[in-house]
């Protein structure tokens, strides 16, 4: 009871789970499979039953300490042994620790001649002893179904089966029955009639040349369950189930951010750069620059001593190295420092959903704090658009879940609305950069938009974007009555401007020296007018000195002879001081 | 004792075994059930009819060693497995329909 907590009414008896240790299988089933009943996996030919049931074994034993019998009606168990020794169970030592119990039915039909009545006690006392001799909690019967073809009375068969697995759940083992998919039915003799608590299909379909492996939950008594077909992987490693909606939009947000390793860039963005653990989507036609972009934040963060994990789609890992150096970004001094790794391969390769379990595998082991995808259109190529986009949804959720900033580029088709990704998983993306060929005057030149960027303050403006030998630079534009300047074009504008603007200060200067002229001619002209009036104020002094000097010798003149007549006035005159002009008297 | 009388007879040639030791014959069972004893009942008169003399039979109780089960392939309860003369076969069943278990035995009805 105490153990599933998450239950919100702590019930009397809930279904205790029993874990499988199978990547992802326990998420889907909320904890495992019912714990001490069978379970039946049903599925066509090689679809993996047979691992599902002997990872569970294993898992069982190793991680969780319960030892497993493995009871095969089809593999003998020396070749059990050699099939799981290439995916690196070694049974043979888990069996010599007793740990696990292989046990082989044989069943030839020619050598048994049925005489009437019997029942499979054979059968029950060989598990019985099996479990008992090494405590087993965990059982498997692969395929069981195999009974059918050695022994022709179908109802004792029947009646046996339904008692074995009422002697399995005595038993308190939690087993898993395999069997092989019918026509119509889930298994070909209905022994889902008898497992009725836990049914597992398991599929293996093939579309476009490229197969796929999906696990589905018919039924699961007393317990909530995915309800997805869910791509699951057999690889090295085992089997791994990828739940797609099972992880929930609960991540964590950071506040932090990082450089996009471009400037002007980061100034566009407020001046911080992306936000930590968000995703973010460049897209462009081809040769927009979009892997350098990509490079660029590589290289930031390499920079900043952070590890990054590239996935390349389209080109190898020498082909982007070669590349990203031609615009002076060398990306090999942090893959020679173990900081930066290449995952190259082709879409094609695999299955998307291999892509995707081999992703979160690198993811898991290399433990980045960026990734990029490059490009992520490619994959269409190996899966239809949606489930591209499944996988890309339950890609970025895994992805913010642990707070890795991831970067993917999308090629956006020439033809196409620019905005617009190929896999519609724009809405998925917390920034979405748009790379644009700008094309006039017989150039081609590159334009750089946010498109959005969630919880930021953003540039709305387009800027020029060049890719130069020491990595992008991006510039302002010239937006004109004509439309945006790039290119040529802005260099053409920018040249006329500066002739116009030298134009109108040689016109000022111009003005400027008339006027100075003006002043000089006006002030000559002031200069001489002075002249003039002070010559002719010199004429007037002069003038009015003669005047004076004729008065004096005339009244000089008038005195001697007034002297020489002895005359009145000259005496009245010398005692009143000067009235000379006394002529009057004459 | 079981065992090492398997391993041994194997080596001989079949028809001289049968000559010299007759028909190894081995009945497993669970316990001594109405089944089982009848089965084993079935047996001894066939035997007795068709082979007298030259036959052994060996009951083997699975609740008292299971892990023979292994060796003979054992499913189905009861089973009379015939080791010599080889091939070995197998009978399933209580053993009720003689001539089941004569054709399954191999043994041709005297004449």
């Amino acid at each position: 009871m105490a153990k599933l907590k998450k239950n919100v009414k702590p019930e009397v008896a809930l279904l205790q789970k029993c874990l499988t240790g199978i990547k992802g299988l326990d998420e889907i089933t909320g904890g495992g499979l019912p714990k001490g009943r069978p379970t039946l996996v049903c599925g066509g030919a090689g679809c993996g039953k047979t691992l599902l049931a002997m990872e569970f074994l294993v898992r069982g034993a190793i991680e969780h300490n319960e030892p497993g019998v493995y009871m095969s009606f089809e593999e003998k168990s020396e070749e059990l042994t050699t099939n799981f020794a290439s995916l690196g169970f070694d049974l043979n030592d888990l069996v010599s620790h007793k740990k696990l119990s292989l046990d082989y039915v044989q069943i030839e039909r020619g050598e048994i001649e049925e005489t009437g009545v019997y029942n499979l006690d054979g059968l029950f006392i060989r598990l019985g002893y099996a479990i008992d001799s090494i405590g087993a909690k965990r059982v498997a019967l692969d395929t069981i179904e195999m009974l059918f073809s050695g022994f022709s009375n179908e109802i004792i068969l029947r009646a046996e089966l339904k008692r074995l697995f009422s002697f399995l759940k005595e038993k308190g083992v939690t087993a898993i029955v395999t069997g092989e998919q019918g026509e119509r039915t889930l298994t070909r003799f209905g022994l889902e009639e008898y497992v009725a608590d836990c049914v597992i299909f398991l599929s293996h379909k093939v579309s476009e040349q490229i197969a796929t492996r999906r696990l589905r939950i018919v039924k699961y008594r007393g317990s909530v369950h995915g309800t997805n077909e869910y791509p699951f992987l057999i690889d090295e490693q085992g089997f791994s189930v990828m739940p797609i909606s099972s992880l929930g939009l609960d991540h964590p947000a950071s506040n932090k951010r990082v450089s996009t390793g471009i400037p002007r860039l980061d100034t566009m963005m407020e001046g911080k750069g992306y936000f930590q653990g968000s995703s973010i989507l460049v897209t462009g036609t081809s040769g927009c620059g979009k892997s350098s972009v990509a490079a660029h934040f590589v290289d930031a963060a390499c920079r900043r001593g952070e590890r990054c994990l590239y996935f390349a789609f389209e080109e190898s890992r020498t082909q982007i190295l070669r590349n990203m150096r031609s615009i002076g970004i060398d990306l090999e001094q942090w893959v020679k420092k173990g900081l930066l790794e290449f995952r190259n391969s082709r879409p094609t390769l695999c299955g998307l959903e291999m892509h995707l379990v081999s992703m979160h595998k690198a993811i898991e082991v290399f433990n980045p704090a960026i990734i990029v995808i490059d490009p992520i259109s490619n994959l269409v190529t190996s899966a239809s658009e949606n489930e591209v986009k499944s996988m890309l949804s339950r890609l970025i959720d895994f992805l913010k879940m642990k707070g890795i900033t991831a970067l993917c580029t999308d090629l956006t088709a020439a033809n196409g609305s620019l905005e617009r990704t190929e896999i519609g998983i724009s809405s998925l993306m917390d920034t979405w950069l748009l790379l644009q060929a700008i094309e006039a005057n017989g150039e081609r030149n590159r334009g750089l938009y946010i498109l959005k960027s969630r919880g930021m303050e953003h540039s709305n403006q387009i800027r020029e974007f060049y890719l130069t030998d020491k990595g992008v630079q991006l510039r302002d534009v010239y937006v004109g009555s004509s439309g945006v300047l790039t290119g040529a074009a802005r260099i053409a504008q920018v040249a006329r401007e500066k002739a116009e603007k030298l134009a109108r200060s040689q016109d000022i200067e111009q003005k400027q020296r008339n006027i100075e002229r003006k002043k000089e001619v006006i002030e000559a002209q002031i200069a001489a007018l002075r002249t003039g009036l002070a010559a002719e104020k010199e004429d007037l002094d002069q003038a009015i000195d003669r005047e004076n000097l004729y008065q004096k010798v005339l009244d000089e003149e008038t005195l001697a002879m007034a002297q020489t007549r002895k005359a009145d006035d000259f005496v009245s005159m010398k005692k009143s001081g000067s009235k000379p002009g006394k002529r009057g008297g004459k | 004792m079981t065992g090492g009388a398997k391993k041994k007879m194997p080596d001989r040639k079949g028809k001289s075994a049968i000559e010299t030791k007759g028909w190894q014959l081995k009945l497993y069972v669970a316990g001594q059930t109405p089944r089982s004893i009848t089965a084993f009942d079935n047996l001894k008169l066939i035997c007795e009819e068709h082979l007298e003399g030259k036959y052994h039979i060996e009951v083997i109780d699975l609740l008292e060693k299971p892990q023979l089960a292994k060796g003979d392939q054992i499913l189905a309860l009861p089973t009379l497995v015939r080791h010599l003369p080889e091939p070995i076969t197998k009978i399933i069943g209580d053993l009720s329909n003689t001539e089941r278990v004569l054709v399954g035995l191999d043994i041709k009805p005297l004449c």
